[in-house]
């Protein structure tokens, strides 16, 4: 099978990505602090491409994404500390399981919920959301070995950079893949009028069901890398306020584009961490302030969000007929 | 044989009757007209057809088949499509993808062949493509498949929903108001590519139309409602000269001038 040209751009992208990285890390430029807000900002953007596919591209809007990311987190957690102890295999089915957990759960909420229009889904992971906090602020009282509010710790610290990046990459492939094919076509129709969409035979109810369980499963995914890269996984780090971050970078990157979730996943980890710094410690708590500033000025410069809509070159498949001579075209139908 | 058989069809909302006791039969091959005053339950009867609303009594049989309550999506995949009389593009998307959305019920390949980008994939993608090109091409849009939908003028927007509702191949197509807020010159193409349409893709078409001058060129035979119930049905002819014609549309005591 021939590459395409653009899978071809997207893979040097990539190669060249993590060259510059390792680069900057051998000459020691880069802190091993540094290193770990960089493995964050990859984590943080598979969750938040999950969320894209749900909210961005879907038009589904969900105020939980949190917690399937906190729900993966302490499955595949659990799962590694008490039976893996890091092996490796063991740690991608660990990783597979935490996506599965989240997965299973967004399907269990999704099938009754959006078979309504309208927002009921954000009332409903809203709810969801709390429950998930709360049981596990409580999971110690059932099963001690999570730790309830004190935290769980213990999960073998074996996601490195490479592990995270490779499948960074691959979701993002994975991702690009699903929302240019009919199914990706599918959800955004149904984001752009759900009725149309119903009557030119979408099956509205399986593909919101499909987007909301696979953006699900990809949070869940994002969060067993967490618990494998964090050594300490707390409830609060998956409380409303998380999601609420999942949210942010979805909307400020521009609803249906990748390229916009990507860019702003990575740029708002880093800028977390830059204003720790800018603020120090006693002003640390003032970063709510600038961020929630941050949303009001870009929502009114660009309601359309920094991406509106639109992608890097590289993730648009090229149309093979587009512009091509009358009898190419024929051919092609003909085949 | 019959396309489309509505018996006794009747949507009541509240104590409202929008349609009621409503009976159509469509011949294959044929073009009928809808028309009647604003309010007479035209699109009603669409939005009854293809599953939006379920029917308070009746039923639709379509080629045969009882139709009646399916699910929108079921009913285009039975082979109905219908345009909207607002537009209903879908307008952040691409000419080329909001006809490709239509053909997305009779795709071949699954979730595991789209995330992996298998060779049936690329196969089924282009040869999608392709036929979808081919459907703007005979409404002369070729030029414009790349563009967002939302960002064509009126009038292609109009072809656009066409085109879309082709892609889903239909063997009954339901336009509602094709000709709204067209000039006469742009009616007269609306006719003529509606005829081309219906032969090309061998279609029975059934259209909600204001415009007499698209009624009374395009249809062979018309039924006209008011308040829900069918006044007067036959052929354009018949229809001009019909007193109760006039009377709903014009009031009480008009004569043909």
């Amino acid at each position: 099978m021939k590459l395409s040209r653009q899978s071809f751009v997207i893979l040097a992208v990539a190669a060249a990505f993590y060259v510059v990285v390792r680069a900057v890390e051998a000459a020691g430029i880069i802190s091993p602090y540094w290193q770990m807000v960089l493995d964050q900002s990859l984590i943080i953007t598979i969750g938040a491409l999950g969320l894209s596919l749900i909210y961005g591209f879907t038009g589904q809007f969900s105020l939980g994404h949190a917690a399937f990311y906190g729900l993966g987190a302490y499955a595949a957690g659990v799962i590694d500390k008490l039976w893996g102890h890091g092996v490796f295999p063991f740690f991608l089915l660990s990783l597979l399981a935490g996506a599965a957990v989240a997965g299973f759960l967004a399907l269990l909420i999704g099938l009754p919920i959006l078979r309504l229009r309208s927002d009921y889904l954000g009332i409903a992971t809203l709810g969801f959301g709390i429950i998930v906090k709360v049981l596990l602020d409580n999971s110690n009282k059932v099963w001690p070995v999570l730790g309830g509010a004190t935290g769980m710790s213990g999960t073998p610290q074996v996601a490195s950079f490479n592990v995270i990046f490779v499948i960074a990459f691959l979701i993002v492939l994975l991702v690009r893949n699903f929302v240019f094919s009919s199914y990706g076509r599918a959800c955004t129709a149904i984001r752009e009028d759900e009725i149309a969409a119903d009557v030119m035979g979408v099956d509205t109810t399986r593909i919101k069901t499909l987007a909301f369980v696979l953006g699900c499963a990809l949070a869940g995914l994002a969060g067993g890398l967490y618990a494998h890269r964090y050594p300490f996984l707390h409830p609060s780090s998956f409380d409303f306020l998380k999601s609420f971050d999942f949210l942010l970078i979805v909307v400020l990157g521009g609803l249906g584009s990748m390229t916009g979730t990507i860019i702003t996943a990575i740029g708002w980890v880093f800028l977390l961490e830059g204003l720790r710094i800018v603020l120090g410690q006693n002003f640390i708590d003032f970063r709510g302030v600038i961020y929630a500033l941050i949303l009001i000025v870009t929502i009114i410069l660009r309601p359309q969000g920094i991406f509106g809509g639109r992608e890097w070159k590289m993730f648009v498949p090229g149309i093979k007929t587009a512009g091509a001579p009358k009898e190419e075209v024929d051919r092609h139908v003909s085949a | 044989m019959s396309v489309l058989k509505i018996t006794n069809l009747s949507k009541h909302f509240g104590g409202l009757k929008a349609v009621n006791n409503f009976n159509l039969n469509l011949e294959h091959g044929e073009i009928v007209g809808l028309i009647g005053p604003n309010g007479a339950g035209k699109t009603t009867v669409f939005n009854l057809i293809t599953g939006i609303y379920s029917p308070t009594e009746g039923n639709v049989r379509f080629l045969e088949e009882d139709i009646t309550g399916l699910p929108p999506y079921k009913v285009m995949q039975k082979g109905i499509a219908r345009t909207f009389q607002n537009i209903r593009l879908f307008k952040n998307m691409t000419v080329l993808d909001n006809v490709r959305v239509s053909f997305g019920y009779r795709i071949k390949y699954n979730f595991f062949d789209a995330v992996v980008r298998t060779p049936h994939f690329n196969r089924e993608e282009d040869a999608v493509t392709a036929q979808a090109l081919e459907i703007l091409e005979v409404l002369n849009l070729a030029g414009r498949a790349l563009d967002k939908a939302g960002s064509l003028p009126y009038g292609d927007q109009r072809r656009v929903e066409i085109a879309r509702a082709l892609a889903g191949k239909p063997k009954l197509l339901m336009l509602d108001e094709p000709a709204a807020g067209m000039n006469p010159a742009e009616v007269a193409r609306m006719v003529e590519l509606v005829r081309e349409v219906k032969a090309r893709f061998d279609l029975t078409v059934l259209v909600i139309e204001h415009q007499m001058g698209l009624v009374m060129n395009l249809c062979e035979r018309i039924v006209v409602m008011d308040f829900g119930q069918i006044i007067a049905e036959g052929t354009p002819a018949e229809i001009r000269r019909n007193p109760q014609v006039l009377e709903a549309y014009l009031g009480k005591g008009a004569t043909v001038a």
